[in-house]
């Protein structure tokens, strides 16, 4: 077990001749994804990394049955491209794409309320259960099955808390980049509810970092519905108010979204802090022998 | 991406929400000529920075006459701008604003931006015109109206009447804000933004809402869309070297300290400036190369730490996952060596092939200080700078 995705997945890409979606798309064929296609208006009917190539995604899942799908396309044209999978009928859609227009997104999320799909990011790494299914821009091979979800805002900091998980023995179950922008798909809460319910999930990491308020939510939803540990760290305590710290999303304004103030309602919360991004994996493994 | 006062009431003009009469001006004789076009007998000059808090900092003068118009102007333009909010440095004034003088009844604050937790366009309304949101919110949060827009259905009329009537306007007043906040919701849709503020609206002596200040802020990511207003953006507001940092598609945040912090990833670069900090140091910036951490992308990130003369050592901090340790080490050493690095350089290579990593960073002769661990890494840095 895991969530969102696993071994029977059928993903397709969209944007997929694209370079950093031929890469990345490589990539995961080589970690044993089940990439079945990809969508290229314009390329319909051609091969790409000996795939079929659709015009639409309604002809991609009609013809190959796909599920998810992981989209590269440029962010003028990433929110169409959301919605043409919503409506196709996939069900997990991973948006890597990072600058979409924030309107854009407020659009997107309202209209995803009437279908069943869900969206992970967009501006993320995507998601990933090792052994079985990889979507998105993560290094494979740092992962290593077990029972650790791990849920994240960076893309960067999921790796770190990956390898220490990895490295003390525990692995991961599965591993979702909610990504850096402040309009988003699954958000904190969503993935937490899930790992929860995951049998396979013994304990839960949690990164976030300065701006909006999704850590302090969580945080409310720990204390009142997860009982599974959770080791958690912020990033961004010494970022200045202001200033948009390379993630869209990661700014303090008007004295909100403090880095002390999450660490704070997290604590409270019963979550484990750490203070140093180095000791994740330990005080997770720390937890679960006690 | 801010836009000036005079850009903002431009926009506002265009979309029907009224401003005082008004002319912007470069020099103290067309601040004159602005003065005698507008009429009257009193003025306000009002200079131009990316910044509240001017008028307790000097930058907003009344003036009785044409000529201490000008003279307003002269002094205003050329200087520096120190508010509350700039952090100690000025912001150069080019530009000033002048305008009539209306008589204020009454102040209110109105302003529309996006709220990330009901992912929705949301109006803030407050009857404390003039003070900053921030202050209210924290002193008398009951204070502060509020109304979320559908994006589907669009800003609706009985949302303003809701906010009128709670902020105590009289009927047609309710009337004017109604139309007021439809014209905000427009343009704030139209242009793609992240935020207007106004603060204060004001009620004139006869009863009239304009809008006495104007803060418009551009989302950046839809400046693609909008080459009228990436063309409005003013860099001698900006910190020069975030500036540069954006041309050369760096992300860069100037700050105090002095140990320069280059990492790959924006959650991996603010939690190694707080690293530093964990260990007794100051970071002097933010610093997110990008995944690709090539060696030219390293070269232009040496280069703008290095033009912060505070900076006493320089931290790098890598996570090689798709791209690897190794090539990232050969990146490491050509920019070091190409830049004339002259402060120690401590480098944590973590990820793929990061041993090679190491081991090239050692072979190379440079001053690099090598660490297999973040925690070590920021001591290493901070003991560096010392």
């Amino acid at each position: 077990m895991s969530i969102l995705i696993g071994k029977d997945t059928r993903v397709i890409c969209q944007g997929f001749t694209g370079k950093q979606a031929t890469f990345h798309s490589r990539q995961c064929l080589d970690y044993g994804t089940q990439l079945v296609g990809g969508v290229t208006p314009g390329k319909g009917g051609s091969r790409h990394l000996d795939l079929p190539v659709f015009n639409t995604v309604r002809e991609a899942v009609d013809a190959t049955g796909a599920d998810a799908s992981m989209i590269y396309v440029p962010p003028p044209f990433a929110a169409d491209a959301i919605l043409e999978a919503a409506e196709a009928g996939i069900s997990v859609i991973v948006c890597i794409t990072e600058g979409i227009p924030v309107l854009h997104m407020l659009k997107v999320k309202a209209a995803l309320a009437s279908y069943d799909a869900v969206l992970i990011g967009p501006n993320c790494p995507g998601v990933i259960t090792p052994d079985e299914c990889k979507i998105g821009i993560m290094p494979g091979f740092i992962h290593r099955k077990g029972s650790i979800g791990i849920v994240s805002r960076s893309g960067t900091l999921t790796y770190e808390a990956v390898y220490q998980t990895t490295r003390v023995g525990l692995g991961q179950s599965t591993c979702v980049g909610i990504g850096g922008d402040p309009i988003k798909g699954l958000d904190f809460i969503e993935v937490l509810d899930k790992f929860e319910r995951d049998p396979d999930t013994a304990g839960i990491i949690m990164v976030g970092e300065i701006g909006g308020s999704a850590e302090e939510e969580a945080a409310e939803f720990i204390h009142a519905h997860v009982s599974k540990p959770v080791v958690g760290y912020i990033a961004g305590l010494t970022a200045p108010p202001g200033k948009r710290m390379g993630h869209a999303g990661a700014i303090i304004t008007g004295g909100k979204g403090t880095g002390a103030g999450k660490v704070e309602a997290m604590r409270r919360a019963g979550v484990e802090m750490v203070d140093s991004l180095s000791d994740m994996g330990q005080r997770m493994l720390e937890l679960l022998k006690n | 991406m801010n836009l000036h006062e005079y850009q903002s009431k431009r926009l506002f003009a265009e979309y029907g929400i009224a401003v005082p009469r008004g002319g912007v001006a470069f020099s103290p004789e067309e601040a004159r000529s602005a003065a005698i076009e507008i009429g009257g007998e009193r003025w306000a000059v009002k200079a131009q920075v990316h910044s509240g808090g001017r008028g307790k900092a000097g930058g907003v003068k009344l003036c009785g006459s044409e000529d201490k118009v000008a003279a307003a102007a002269h002094e205003l333009l050329g200087s520096e701008l120190v508010t509350y909010q700039t952090g100690g440095k000025g912001l150069p004034v080019h530009a000033v604003l002048v305008e009539e003088v209306r008589e204020i009844a009454r102040e209110i604050y109105l302003s529309l931006l996006v709220d990330r937790s009901s992912a929705r366009v949301m109006f803030l309304a407050s009857g404390e015109g003039g003070m900053d949101i921030e202050t209210v919110a924290a002193e008398a949060p009951e204070k502060i109206l509020s109304c979320r827009v559908h994006p589907a259905a669009g800003y609706q009329p009985h949302q303003g009447r809701e906010i009128g009537y709670a902020l105590g306007l009289d009927a047609a007043q309710v009337g004017s804000l109604t139309r007021l906040m439809a014209g905000m919701y427009r343009l704030f849709l139209d242009k793609d933004l992240n935020q207007i503020e106004i603060n204060p609206l004001i009620v004139t002596g006869d009863g009239e809402l304009l809008a006495l200040d104007a803060k418009i802020g551009v989302d950046d990511n839809a400046l693609f869309a909008h080459p009228d207003l990436a063309g409005l953006r003013d860099a001698t507001q900006e910190d020069a070297r975030e500036h540069a940092a954006r041309e050369h598609g760096l992300s860069y945040v100037t700050l105090s300290g002095n140990i320069g912090c280059m990492v790959n990833g924006a959650g991996l670069a603010m939690a190694t400036m707080d690293m530093v900090k964990l260990h007794g140091g100051e970071p002097a910036n933010f610093l997110d190369v990008g995944g690709g951490a090539t060696a030219e992308r390293v070269a232009e990130a040496f280069k703008l730490i290095l033009s912060d003369s505070g900076v006493r050592a320089v931290l790098v901090n890598i996570f090689g996952g798709i791209v690897r340790c190794d090539l990232i080490a050969e990146g490491l050493i050509a920019a070091v060596k190409e830049v004339q690095v002259g402060v120690p350089v401590v480098v944590r290579l973590e990820g793929t092939n990061a041993g090679e990593g190491r081991a090239l960073l050692e072979r190379s002769g440079l001053a690099i200080i090598a660490a297999n661990e973040l925690d070590e890494a920021a001591r290493k840095a901070v003991e560096a700078a010392a």
